[in-house]
């Protein structure tokens, strides 16, 4: 069994009308055995940015923590937050500088960023193990069903939704796409980025 | 001086076709030498790598226990891939006959076909002898199919669970040929999860509805925590007037009928937010 299926992660982020959201399921476990069902795998980094790990448990707290640490050295080096798409460039170098022993996680960053004419557009990325940037308008997926998971977000989702819509539409693709798959479900935990507001809801799911 | 009966010395499969089966058509499904071998000169890598593409149904839980008041056999539904979930409706409860139960772990076709031909040769019984095949011989029936096929990658882990004259039986059947009877007995990936669950409840004078409570609470509990096993639970109940299904519950609903308070059970230690 692959090492990005050790403890099992479903991570979807999807994009919306001036809006972003971003989830994941709750389950920790070792291979086939269940250890928690209230696991994070969605890491706040400001109040428009969050970034998903899939793949191995114990890299994704170590880039986590990392990514965390060299924000503020940014926020002390430049009196601000750091926008989505710095941070993204960021991840990938990092995530380069280990090519040849790479952490074991595929990261997903989900954004709201301000454009020139004062509205806020989302920003949607994910990356392989090393670092290839890989942008979306739409929608990005991580972990151990990812099949499933696009699956469900190539027939759902739209554009332009507002917040409400978009947390219904990838909660039903979250809840659906980790039902197949036998290392991620166990509940979900959604988070809506609006430019004045974070939404976080828990999902119930099913817990087999 | 008569002469020793040594017909089971002989390929077992075979001889049992002869004696039982009177239509050529029989002999078709009983007899082992109607399979046909790959003509290769490595018969276990070829076997190895035919294994991959035989559909198995690793991951499943079953169970059975006998108490006073007759068997419960209690089971889930999943079929997996992989991490990839197959099906969640798979029927691991396979109905010999009106007294004869079987559970499903391993390979589905070897399973569903041997049960299958099980219930065959215990019709033929019932005809030869009017009476029913006991619960023992059934289950050495199987297991005598199984040990003469040892070593060619049948994959099967069962429970022959019915009642008979004797009373409730109970026993545990797999492909490397062994057969154990018992009060007691779960099968599978998340047997363990059962066990923990079973033995801790079990008492023989149980009433029947807090054993099938029993059967299905173990079956739950081992679904939660083997990712491999899930989609409904099914119990049945089999007593001296033959088998009955009692229960089939989905999983996505039980878990909140046992914990409504989701932040009391205790994988989820703290509320997430």
């Amino acid at each position: 069994m692959s090492i990005f299926e050790y403890n099992g992660a479903a991570i979807i982020a999807m994009a919306g009308k001036n809006c972003v959201a971003i989830g994941s399921d709750l389950r920790f476990g070792v291979q086939f055995q269940t250890l928690a069902t209230d696991y994070q795998k969605i890491y706040k980094i400001h109040d428009h940015l969050y970034l998903g790990l899939a793949g191995l448990g114990t890299d994704a707290q170590t880039l986590s923590q990392r990514f965390v640490f060299k924000h503020n050295l940014y926020k002390l080096r430049e009196e601000r937050n750091i926008k989505p798409s710095t941070f993204g460039e960021m991840v990938s170098s990092t995530l380069y500088e280990k090519r040849f022993g790479p952490y074991f996680c595929s990261p997903v960053i989900a954004g709201l960023e301000e454009a020139k004419d004062g509205t806020w557009q989302p920003y949607l990325c994910g990356m392989d193990t090393i670092g290839a940037i890989e942008k979306a308008h739409d929608f990005m997926v991580a972990g151990t069903a990812p099949d499933s998971l696009s699956g469900m977000c190539e027939s759902t989702w739209k554009p332009d939704m507002e917040p409400d819509e978009l947390f219904e539409t990838l909660s039903q693709c979250l809840l659906s796409g980790v039902d197949r798959d036998a290392l991620s479900g166990w509940g979900g935990i959604v988070n809506v980025i609006t430019k004045d507001q974070v939404i976080t809801r828990t999902l119930k799911g099913r817990m087999d | 001086m008569d002469r020793m009966d040594l017909s089971c010395l002989e390929s077992a499969p075979r001889s049992r076709a002869a004696e039982l089966c009177p239509a050529d058509l029989m002999s078709q499904s009983v007899s082992g030498s109607s399979f046909p071998l790959p003509q290769v000169q490595d018969m276990d890598a070829f076997q190895r790598d035919a294994m991959a593409y035989i559909k198995p149904n690793h991951g499943t839980t079953t169970l059975g226990f006998i108490f006073e008041h007759g068997v419960i056999v209690a089971v889930d539904s999943r079929a997996s891939s992989g991490t990839y979930i197959s099906s969640q409706t798979v029927k691991k409860v396979i109905e010999i006959n009106p007294f004869l139960l079987g559970t499903m772990a391993g390979g589905a076709a070897d399973c569903q076909f041997w049960q299958r031909n099980l219930g065959m040769r215990c019709r033929l019984y019932e005809l030869n002898n009017n009476r029913r095949i006991s619960v023992r011989a059934a289950s050495k029936l199987l297991a005598n199919t199984m040990f003469s096929y040892k070593g060619m990658g049948l994959s099967m882990g069962t429970m022959i669970a019915g009642y008979d004259p004797t009373g409730p039986a109970l026993w545990y059947v797999d492909s490397d040929g062994q057969r154990t009877s018992g009060k007691v007995f779960s099968v599978g990936s998340g047997s363990l999860y059962a066990y923990g669950v079973l033995d801790n409840g079990y008492k023989w004078d149980m009433a029947v509805e807090d054993a099938i409570e029993l059967g299905q609470r173990s079956i739950y509990h081992a679904t939660f925590r083997d990712a491999v096993s899930g989609g409904t639970v099914s119990v049945y109940h089999v007593t001296k007037d033959g088998w009955t299904k009692v229960r089939g519950v989905d999983v996505g609903q039980l878990h909140y009928k046992y914990y409504p308070e989701c932040d009391l059970h205790p994988c989820h230690g703290k509320p997430p937010i």
